[in-house]
């Protein structure tokens, strides 16, 4: 008896579309936990103390750090250096640009539109585009053909997990497409969710970040020096280890295809340093349940419903063993994925189809 | 803005301030609003962006924000204030008589 896996095309551009919205995949009505209306008010309000404080500590500390590695540098010192300096640009920066892209980060809207602007230009990330990915990625979060945020298919792309370390994958992706948009173009899957009234937003949004990068350019040639891109533009390669560490830890080894984020999304518990540096996305679960609870209110979501869900991992630790090794299982068998039981207390999880295996098996 | 018939569509006491109620009527759904300063106001249920109602939403002065994709609409004109929403949201008079809310649809 041979196992024979039916590959699947994860582009929102291709056949996967159609089935998922014919499936009722796509837009669906998602599994929520019972929290009352009150409780839920409580989690949604909105402060600007504890990001303004985050910033003013992030900011410092790159100022610190950034210090340290210009005089480290042209030493092995320097190594180091700027590893912890990249480390605190592009963590932060992923982690900034996705909760006040949310608009929740902050209370006053101006704040977090500042902030998303530069956390974007950071982590290299085309700020209009990838709000509208962002929002793609939580209304069909982990539909294959629907989500464009999928990190990468079954049977897994060890390629692109291990380029992304360095960015090396992402990044240059990034890089064709501010191009593109420069000169007034969209990818084709970008057409797919990007609205029409955003694409000059876009547009011009591209030629801002090609300013900034010719200038950066442009002042390493006057300095005879990379130097100066080791500290704007650069770290989001040389930085990205953490980024990719816990990007691969929300979704992967999980469920596609269900309508209930307890199945396809994981929540690990973690130190105060990691949680500063992710802003809390450690509780994914409970962020893609109720996008609106700022970052800052995550624990209490997270005590509030955890007589709902599988128990979170216990650190980061564990959960990379879990994802690495269910990722090592889907290379020979893509229906792989992990199973995590339910509390007593908990409500069944809501699959939303019959679970389709994907797998046709021949005598 | 309509110029339909008043539906009554819950009791003033219904909503909390600074909070927003589901209210069904036919085949058809509303979200009912209660500001802090005790103004109410109506509109469609559903987000004008995706399919999710904005009953579940948060209410933040003059403001209501999706459960799901945290776009904006002003409660009292529609206006969508916050990507991804681009498009208004229909409102519809409100009045108040006798403790009850009364929409006009």
């Amino acid at each position: 008896m041979a196992i024979v896996v039916q590959k699947r095309d994860y582009s929102i551009t291709g056949p996967e579309n159609k089935r998922a919205q014919e499936k009722g995949l796509a837009t669906a009505e998602w599994y929520t936990s019972p929290i009352p209306r009150a409780k839920m008010k409580e989690l949604m309000k909105r402060r600007n103390g504890p990001a303004i404080r985050d910033t003013i500590i992030w900011f410092g500390g790159l100022a610190i750090l950034g210090y340290l590695a210009f005089l480290s540098w042209g030493t092995w010192w320097a190594i180091p250096a700027f590893l912890a300096y990249g480390i605190l640009y592009a963590t932060p920066g992923d982690s900034r640009w996705h909760e006040c892209g949310h608009g929740t980060a902050f209370k006053t809207p101006w704040m977090n539109e500042v902030i998303y602007q530069i956390a974007s230009f950071m982590v290299l990330r085309s700020a209009t585009p990838w709000r509208w990915s962002h929002a793609r990625h939580h209304t069909d979060t982990i539909i294959v053909g629907r989500d464009p945020e999928i990190i990468t298919e079954r049977p897994p792309v060890w390629r692109i997990l291990l380029m992304q370390i360095f960015h090396l994958y992402g990044g240059p992706v990034e890089i064709k497409r501010f191009i593109l948009h420069t000169f007034g173009k969209l990818e084709a899957q970008e057409k797919e969710y990007i609205p029409e009234s955003q694409h000059n937003k876009t547009f011009w949004e591209a030629r801002v970040y090609m300013l900034i990068i010719l200038a950066i350019i442009g002042a390493c040639v006057y300095a005879g020096s990379i130097l100066p891109a080791m500290f704007i533009f650069l770290p989001s390669f040389f930085g990205g280890i953490v980024v990719i560490t816990f990007g691969v830890t929300q979704h992967l080894g999980l469920y596609e295809d269900v309508l209930d984020h307890r199945l396809n999304s994981r929540t690990i518990y973690m130190n105060p340093i990691l949680r500063f540096l992710y802003w809390n996305m450690n509780y994914h679960t409970e962020h893609h349940m109720f996008p609106m609870v700022p970052y800052h209110a995550l624990a209490k979501l997270h005590a509030e419903m955890k007589d709902d869900c599988p128990a979170a991992r216990p650190g980061l630790w564990a959960a990379l063993k879990e994802v690495v090794t269910a990722l090592r299982k889907q290379k020979h068998d893509p229906a792989y994925v992990v199973v995590k039981p339910l509390p007593s207390t908990a409500r069944p999880y809501m699959y939303g189809i019959e679970h389709d295996l994907n797998i046709k098996v021949e005598a | 803005m309509s110029s339909g018939q008043w539906i009554e569509a819950c009791e003033v006491d219904d909503i909390e301030v600074e909070d927003v109620i589901r209210f069904d009527h036919e085949d058809r759904t509303f979200a009912i609003y209660r500001t802090e300063k005790g103004d109410f106001f109506a509109s469609d249920g559903y987000c004008t962006h995706e399919k999710f109602h904005l009953s579940n939403g948060l209410v933040m002065g003059n403001v209501i924000e999706c459960p799901k994709h945290n776009g904006r609409f002003d409660i009292a004109t529609g206006q969508a204030k916050r990507a991804p929403v681009c498009v208004d949201l229909k409102t519809y008079p409100v009045k108040i008589e006798a403790d009850k809310v009364y929409i006009q649809i």
